[in-house]
C-alpha cells in the first residue's frame, strides 16, 4: 500500500554534555534553531510541532513537554508529546511521520531533548521508581543490576565473553573522535574496559555509556515540500514500533522479540525481505556494549548470537561491510535519552546524504536504519530510511 | 481526503471519588475489555494501542512501561502520549489516516485517590527557576486567571457559581458522575474560600476511572458497526507554557484548537451547526471562558447563556450535559475521555435519562489544567 511520503529535510543536534549550563527549554530550542536553519525555513511555515523526552524524574518537572513547549517552538501552535521511555528518539520521527502522513501537516518539527543531570545526585536515581511498586521496588533493583542480568543472559546463553563485548566499546568510542557534538570519545582498548571498575558483574563502567545533557531536532516535510526545499530529501520509508510485556522477570533476556516485532513491521512497510543485504549502515541503540549486538541481532542484520563475531571481524567497523554505529553510539557521543535516538535518526540523515564528513561510511549507503529501545527491557523502536 | 476515521468501541469503569477495591491496572482491563466488546474485535486483531498518560500522576518514572498487558497491547505497536485523552485520540485519527493503521485502541485513566499531594504534585508542572521558588499553588494561579477573566468580561461570581450548580445537577442523571448534587449557586458562594474569587466549589474534585475507546477507518468502521460516530474534526494547540507572557483573560489555546477543529470539519458557526458540547470546567469559571474561546458566543456573553437556562440539558446549546468535570469528577488524562464517551452516548441515543433528542453533531473540548496553556477540541458525528 502506497504511503504519503515523508522526508527529512533538515536536523540539528547540540553538543552531548555532562552537566550543561542551558536549561532543558535552551537546549531544545538550540536544536530546533539549528534544524530550521540548515533547511533555510523559519518557525512560521512549521505546521505542527511533536516533542519526545524521557521520565520527567531527570528533570524533575512534571508534564515536562508541556514546560519543554515553547522551547521546542511550539508557541500557539499544535504541539504534542510522544513518549515510549528510552526508546523515545526513534520514537518521535514516527510520531512525526503520523502528522505528515496522514496529511494533518506539510511540514512538521521533530525535537528530543534531555537534561539528565537535574537529577542531583546522579540520574540513576529517577530509575528507583520504574520498577513495580509491589513486586519489585522492594528489592531496591537498580538499571545497572537488571542489565547486568540481562547481559549475563546473553552471554551465557551463547559462549560469549565480556571481551567480545567489549569491543563494542572500543569501537564506538573510537568511532565518537570524529563526532562534533561527543561527550566521552576516547581511543582505548578491550583491556580498558575490562580494567574498568565492576559496577554490576558482568557490567563495568566502560561498558555504560553516560548521563548526559543534550538535544536534537529534524524537520519533517510531505514529498511536494521536501523536494522544493532540498535536492537531498532522505525518506522515511519503514516506521515500527512494538512493546512487551511489563512483567520483564517472566522473559527470556537473552533474545530482544520486541525489536524483532517493531523490525518485521518497519521492514514490511519498506518492503525489505533481506535486512542484512539491504540495510546499508544501522545505528541500533546501544546504551551498554552488549545492547548494540542484542538489537543487530532483534533486526535481523545477523543470525543470533552471531553479533559479536561479526563485531570481532571487523564488519560493523565504519569501513566494514555493515558498518554499525558510525557515528560513535551512546557509547561514544553520549546518551541524553530521547535526543539520543534522535541523533542517531540524523547520523543515518547523513550517512544517506553523503555529508558525516570523517563519518562518513564508504559505498555511497541508499538505505539506512535507527533503532532505539526503552522502558523495562521491553520497547523497540524502528525507522528506516533511503535516499 | 475522502478517508474518515469512527469510533467503533467504547468502555469505561464508573468514576468515583476512591476505588479501593481495584489497581489502576485492573481499571484499565474492565474498560478495554468492555471496549473491545463493543468494537466486536478481540485485541489481536487492533492494529496499534495509545495511552494517554504522565509519569508524576502514576507515581511511576516512564509510566508507560505498564500500558500494554491490561490492554492487550503485548508486541503490538504501542506508545504513550503524555497529554489530554483528546491529544491522543488525535494521534489515533493521523495512525489511521496515514492508511498504515485500520484499527487503534486509545486508553486514559485517572487514580487520582493513589496520589496523597495533589497539589503539591502540580507545584513540580512549575517553571523550576522562575515560579516555583514563589510556592503558587495551582488554585492560586486559577484565582488569579479567574480575576482577570471576571475583570475583562464584566461576569460575576455567582455566574461561575450557576455553572457549578447546573453542572453538579446534570451530573445526577448520569450513572458514572461522582459528584451529582442539587446545589444552588449561593451554595458555591458559602462554601469555604480557596484563592478568592475561588471557593471550595468552584473546583472540579478528583476522581479515579478508565476509559479505552476503538477507533476504525470507514470501511472497518461500516464492516462492525451499524452505529458508528465519526470523527469530523480534531484540533489541539499549546499556548507559552510561560505564566508571565500569556493573556490571562482568555483561552487562546481553546480557540486555536477549535480553529483548527471547525476547519478540518467544515464548521463556519459553531453554535448553530453543533448541537451539544463538552466542554473544560475544571474551575467553574473554565466552561464560561471556554464558551467564548470556542466562538459559541461574544466574549462576555457566557454567564448570560448559562444564567437564562441557554446551557442547560433543555437549552439551545446544552454544555456540559454529563456534569463535566464539576459533577462526575476531574480525571486526569482522561478528562477528555470522559468528554468523548459523553458524546459517543449522546450520539448512540444510549444516555438514558440525559438524552438530548435529534442530536447529529457533539463537541469536547479539554485543558491540561494549570499551569498549562494547552487544549484540545474533537468534533463528532453520527451522519
Amino acid at each position: 500500500m502506497g504511503y504519503r511520503k515523508v522526508a527529512i529535510v533538515g536536523a540539528g543536534i547540540t553538543k552531548f554534555v555532562r552537566r550543561a549550563q542551558e536549561t532543558g527549554k535552551e537546549l531544545s530550542w538550540q536544536a530546533a534553531k539549528m534544524a530550521l536553519d540548515s533547511c533555510e525555513l523559519t518557525l512560521d511555515e512549521v505546521d505542527c510541532v511533536t516533542l519526545g523526552t524521557a521520565p520527567d524524574a531527570f528533570d524533575g518537572v512534571h508534564m515536562k513537554g508541556e514546560y519543554l513547549a515553547d522551547g521546542a517552538g511550539a508557541f500557539r501552535k499544535p504541539y504534542m508529546r510522544n513518549y515510549v521511555g528510552g526508546g523515545t528518539g526513534v520514537f518521535s520521527p514516527i510520531h512525526g511521520w503520523f502528522h505528515v502522513a496522514s496529511g494533518m501537516a506539510d511540514i512538521c518539527l521533530v525535537v528530543a531533548e534531555e537534561k539528565m543531570s537535574s537529577c542531583v545526585p546522579h540520574p540513576q536515581g529517577a530509575f528507583l521508581t520504574i520498577f513495580d511498586h509491589t513486586t519489585e521496588q522492594p528489592l531496591m533493583p537498580n538499571l545497572i543490576w537488571i542489565f547486568a542480568l540481562e547481559m549475563n543472559r546473553y552471554m551465557q546463553a551463547y559462549g560469549i565473553s565480556k571481551a567480545d563485548i567489549a569491543r563494542v566499546s572500543v569501537k564506538n568510542k573510537k568511532n565518537a573522535l570524529d563526532h562534533p557534538s561527543a561527550q566521552v570519545a576516547e581511543a582505548i582498548t578491550v583491556e580498558d574496559v575490562l580494567n574498568s571498575e565492576t559496577l554490576a558483574w558482568p557490567v563495568n563502567r566502560l561498558d555504560i555509556s553516560p548521563a548526559s545533557d543534550g538535544a536534537a531536532a529534524v524537520v519533517l516535510a510531505s514529498e511536494r515540500v521536501a523536494r522544493r526545499l532540498t535536492e537531498k530529501p532522505v525518506w522515511i520509508d519503514g516506521i515500527g514500533f512494538s512493546i512487551d510485556t511489563a512483567y520483564w522477570a517472566t522473559r527470556d533476556l537473552c533474545y530482544p522479540r520486541y525489536v524483532e516485532t517493531a523490525a518485521r513491521m518497519a521492514y514490511e512497510m519498506a518492503g525489505i525481505t533481506e535486512p542484512s543485504k539491504e540495510i546499508h549502515v544501522a545505528e541500533p541503540y546501544d546504551p551498554f556494549d552488549y545492547k548494540e549486538l542484542h538489537h543487530m541481532e532483534g533486526l535481523m542484520l545477523c543470525p543470533r548470537g552471531e553479533a559479536a563475531r561479526l563485531t570481532a571481524d571487523g564488519v560493523t567497523a565504519r569501513d566494514g561491510n555493515l558498518p554499525i554505529c558510525p557515528s560513535g553510539g551512546a557509547l561514544g557521543v553520549g546518551n541524553p535519552i530521547a535526543a539520543t535516538g534522535l541523533m542517531k535518526i540524523i547520523e543515518i540523515f547523513l550517512q544517506l546524504r553523503g555529508e558525516a564528513g570523517k563519518r562518513q561510511v564508504p559505498g555511497k549507503p541508499r538505505c539506512g536504519l535507527a533503532q532505539a529501545w526503552g522502558d523495562l527491557m521491553q520497547m523497540g523502536t524502528v525507522v528506516v530510511m533511503r535516499n | 481526503m475522502t478517508k474518515r476515521v469512527a469510533i467503533v468501541g467504547i468502555g469505561a469503569t464508573g468514576f468515583r471519588p476512591i476505588t479501593p477495591d481495584v489497581s489502576y491496572r485492573e481499571m484499565i482491563f474492565d474498560a478495554a475489555r468492555k471496549a473491545y466488546t463493543d468494537a466486536g474485535l478481540e485485541p489481536d486483531e487492533i492494529g496499534g494501542f495509545i495511552t494517554a498518560t504522565e509519569d508524576f500522576q502514576e507515581g511511576y518514572s516512564i509510566a508507560d512501561e505498564y500500558c500494554p498487558d491490561q490492554i492487550g497491547a503485548v508486541l503490538r505497536p504501542t506508545q504513550t502520549v503524555p497529554g489530554d485523552f483528546i491529544q491522543a485520540l488525535a494521534t489515533g485519527y493521523m495512525m489511521i489516516m496515514t492508511g498504515a493503521f485500520k484499527t487503534v485502541a486509545v486508553e486514559a485513566h485517572s487514580k487520582a485517590s493513589n496520589v496523597m499531594n495533589i497539589g503539591e504534585l502540580m507545584g513540580f508542572a512549575l517553571d523550576p527557576i522562575y515560579n516555583r521558588p514563589l510556592r503558587e499553588t495551582p488554585h492560586t494561579i486559577a484565582g488569579l486567571e479567574m480575576t482577570r477573566y471576571m475583570f475583562e468580561t464584566c461576569t460575576s461570581s455567582l455566574s461561575c457559581a450557576e455553572v457549578v450548580a447546573k453542572n453538579m445537577g446534570n451530573a445526577l442523571h448520569n450513572p458514572y458522575a461522582a459528584f451529582g448534587a442539587e446545589i444552588d449557586a449561593h451554595d458555591v458562594l458559602n462554601s469555604a474560600p480557596i484563592s478568592l474569587p475561588l471557593h471550595r466549589l468552584d473546583i472540579a474534585q478528583h476522581a479515579d476511572g478508565a476509559v479505552v475507546v476503538v477507533l476504525a477507518d470507514g470501511e472497518t468502521a461500516n464492516s462492525l458497526t451499524n452505529a458508528p460516530v465519526w470523527i469530523e474534526g480534531v484540533g489541539w494547540c499549546s499556548d507559552t507554557p510561560t505564566l508571565e507572557m500569556r493573556d490571562w483573560g482568555e483561552a487562546a489555546y481553546a480557540q486555536l484548537a477549535a480553529d483548527m477543529a471547525y476547519r478540518m470539519a467544515g464548521i463556519s458557526n459553531p453554535a448553530a451547526e453543533i448541537d451539544f458540547f463538552e466542554i473544560c470546567d475544571e474551575y467553574s469559571f473554565k466552561e464560561l471562558q471556554h464558551m467564548e474561546a470556542l466562538r459559541l458566543c461574544m466574549p462576555g456573553e457566557a454567564a448570560h447563556l448559562v444564567e437564562t437556562g441557554v446551557t442547560a440539558i433543555a437549552g439551545e446549546l446544552p454544555v456540559n450535559v454529563s456534569g463535566g468535570a464539576l459533577g462526575v469528577g476531574h480525571l486526569f488524562e482522561a478528562s477528555g475521555a470522559q468528554k468523548i464517551l459523553e458524546l459517543v452516548e449522546q450520539l448512540r441515543g444510549e444516555a438514558g435519562t440525559r438524552q438530548i433528542h435529534d442530536v447529529e453533531v457533539g463537541l469536547a473540548q479539554t485543558w491540561r489544567g494549570v499551569p498549562t496553556a494547552t487544549g484540545a477540541v474533537a468534533i463528532l458525528s453520527n451522519r
